[in-house]
């Protein structure tokens, strides 16, 4: 029996000392699990032998097994805590999203037409936490796939963001760096699965120039249970206001802190209350000092103000937006641009609005339409438009994209863009 | 006044309202320890935590819920006349988050989030949201058997809230079927 016994011990010695050599390298969990495995076989046989050693009434034997046993569970929690403990990587995260498009559009002018198959955005974000207040965040995007050197290149490499963060409390937070501006509903949350439509509204494209962001500073302050408001101060628009075609334009107007011109800073406030399950009211404010950043030109300074609502309840769900701009602009220098006072007209009060009721009777498929009216500036940004289509999720973070487009441009001018047509997409968040 | 020092001083006063705000704004959030969360679970008086192993089987079904292998080898929890207790952490979009659950007679009957890290989706630690999860078991499928209305912007943390209730839901079943056995 002591043959056996001191066998059975020491055979489990050694399958520790072999199991256990690399205390150094932290073991995968399959790793982990295997080594748990075989050390739960050990246990169950020490015991058996504890069991037999009880039957014998081997009093010291069964002192030298139970400790045996104490010491193998010892090291099987150690194990475990080591593969638990807090990691260097714990302070990183990336992530990132993307979409595919395919546009089949047909215009009254055939010229307009479009038949287009683009890999519209790859962006990838990475964040570090140098403590649980103190964390930086970027995302960097690729538009349309492929850039190189010469101006016909179609793509862009951007910075979509990057600041740093600090909490100040619970409810208080401040960042400094490039940021999303706190404007509309997609502005910040553009994650393809998180909306319908293959391409972005019109609204928040022509009139909030999303992606919108900007470098400054902003406060953020959570109170009331559901409200939060913005504060921030960041760089201005930069709007064309010389060239007759795209004078006015806010969208040719981002900077994107791009040695962007800061001595005419912009202010934006947004205030939104999501105190109710699957409803979000907001509103927002900016304020541009000088639209431009060029005084005495034909523009000066310029306001936005927007209200917003999303409601998801059930399987119902509800989108809508309004947004104006109003700015100051010096006809007689317009006019001296050679700018028409049809577009000093369509510059000054610039607004947008959309409605868009969905429905998702199915986990993995929804269905939405859309009706939107944009009074933009260029001759080619006054139209409305109506869409519908169908989002398909086969997982959460994988969606594939279908819809129908009718747009009606408003000057008869631009008749010839009026089309008609489907985009197919396929988009992802990580 | 010049517009341009108008505007400068402006500048300078929003500058120092966003960097002096530590002051202006007061901390209207407190979260609550997770042990404070434990112990109020049974009226001040904790029975000794305990530990159930996510390997095997079970692991194998804690993963399918989570979508990715489980984050701790060990799960440990607190039980006392069919009641448990569950501290659980989930990454949302970018950090782990830790939620408290109280589950018996294989429901959710309270859940509180402990700490929140994310930058957005700050609403899932209100009790408009947790409120929804009341009630809430488990079908066959291993799925909430509840709605839970998701939040604006914060599509992720909700989904991490549901797969914690629902890891919640499964190892309550799993220690109450070996507790019974014994």
């Amino acid at each position: 029996m002591k043959f056996v016994q001191k066998t059975c011990l020491s055979a489990a010695a050694a399958l520790l000392v072999c199991s256990l050599p690399t205390q150094a390298a932290t073991p995968s969990n399959e790793e982990l699990y295997r080594i748990i495995q075989q050390q739960n076989q050990r246990i169950g046989s020490l015991e058996n032998e504890l069991r037999k050693e009880r039957g014998a009434a081997a009093a010291p034997n069964q002192q030298v097994l139970e400790s045996k046993v104490k010491a193998q569970q010892e090291q099987i929690n150690a194990l475990a805590d080591r593969q638990e403990a807090p990691s260097k990587l714990d302070k990183v995260s990336i992530g990132g999203y993307g979409e595919l498009h395919y546009n089949n559009l047909d215009a009254d002018d055939r010229d307009n037409d479009l038949d287009q198959l683009d890999i519209h955005r790859f962006v990838l974000f990475f964040g570090y936490d140098w403590t649980e207040n103190l964390r930086f965040y970027s995302e960097l995007e690729i538009e349309h796939a492929f850039i190189s050197g010469d101006d016909d290149s179609p793509g862009a490499v951007e910075l979509e963001q990057v600041y740093l963060q600090y909490d100040l409390n619970r409810s208080t937070s401040i960042l400094g760096g490039q940021f999303l501006a706190p404007l509309g509903i997609l502005n910040e949350t553009h994650e393809p699965p998180t909306f319908y439509g293959v391409e972005r509204n019109d609204v928040e494209n022509v009139i909030i120039p999303s992606t919108y962001r900007v470098g400054g500073a902003q406060l953020t302050h959570r109170f009331g249970q559901g409200f939060q408001v913005d504060l921030s101060v960041h760089e201005g628009l930069k709007i064309d206001a010389e060239n007759p075609g795209d004078a006015f334009r806010i969208r040719g107007g981002r900077q994107s802190t791009a040695k962007a011109a800061a001595n005419d800073p912009a202010y934006s406030v947004r205030l939104k209350y999501s105190g109710i399950p699957g409803v979000e009211l907001g509103g927002a404010v900016q304020y541009e000092t000088d639209a431009s950043q060029a005084n005495n030109d034909a523009l000066e300074n310029g306001l936005l103000w927007e209200v917003h609502s999303v409601i998801n309840r059930g399987i119902f769900g509800f989108r809508a937006l309004y947004a104006e701009w109003n700015f100051d602009i010096n006809d007689d220098r317009a006019l001296a641009n050679g700018i028409s006072a049809a577009q000093i007209s369509r510059g000054e009060k610039q607004t947008g609005w959309y409605v868009e009721p969905s429905i998702k009777p199915f986990e993995k498929v929804g269905f939405y339409t859309r009706y939107e009216d944009v009074e933009g500036a260029r001759e080619s940004d006054v139209f409305d438009q109506w869409e519908l289509g169908l989002n398909f999720w086969p997982h959460p973070d994988v969606v594939l994209k279908f819809d129908y487009r009718f747009r009606d441009q408003s000057l008869a001018s631009q008749s010839g863009r009026d089309f008609d047509g489907f985009d197919l997409g396929l988009g992802y968040q990580f | 006044m010049p517009e341009t020092a108008q505007l400068r001083l402006a500048l300078i006063t929003l500058l120092a309202l966003l960097t002096g705000a530590s002051g202006a704004f007061a901390d209207e959030e407190t979260y609550l320890m997770p042990a404070a969360f434990v112990a109020g679970a049974f009226a001040g008086s904790p029975p000794d935590p305990q530990v159930v192993w996510l390997v095997g089987d079970l692991g194998e079904q804690a993963a399918d819920i989570l979508g990715h292998a489980p984050n701790n080898l060990r799960e440990r929890y607190w039980l006392r006349n069919g009641r448990s207790v569950w501290i659980l952490e989930e990454v949302g979009k970018e950090h782990p988050f830790t939620v408290g659950w109280v589950i018996e007679d294989q429901k959710v009957i309270d859940t509180k989030v402990l700490v929140y890290r994310e930058t957005r989706g700050w609403e899932v630690r209100y009790p408009f949201f947790t409120r929804q999860f009341e009630g809430a078991g488990l079908t066959a499928e291993k799925q909430l058997d509840s709605r839970i209305d998701g939040i604006s912007g914060a599509t992720l943390s909700v989904r991490a809230m549901r797969r914690m209730a629902e890891l919640a839901l499964l190892l309550n079943g799993q220690i109450s079927r070996k507790h019974a056995a014994n």
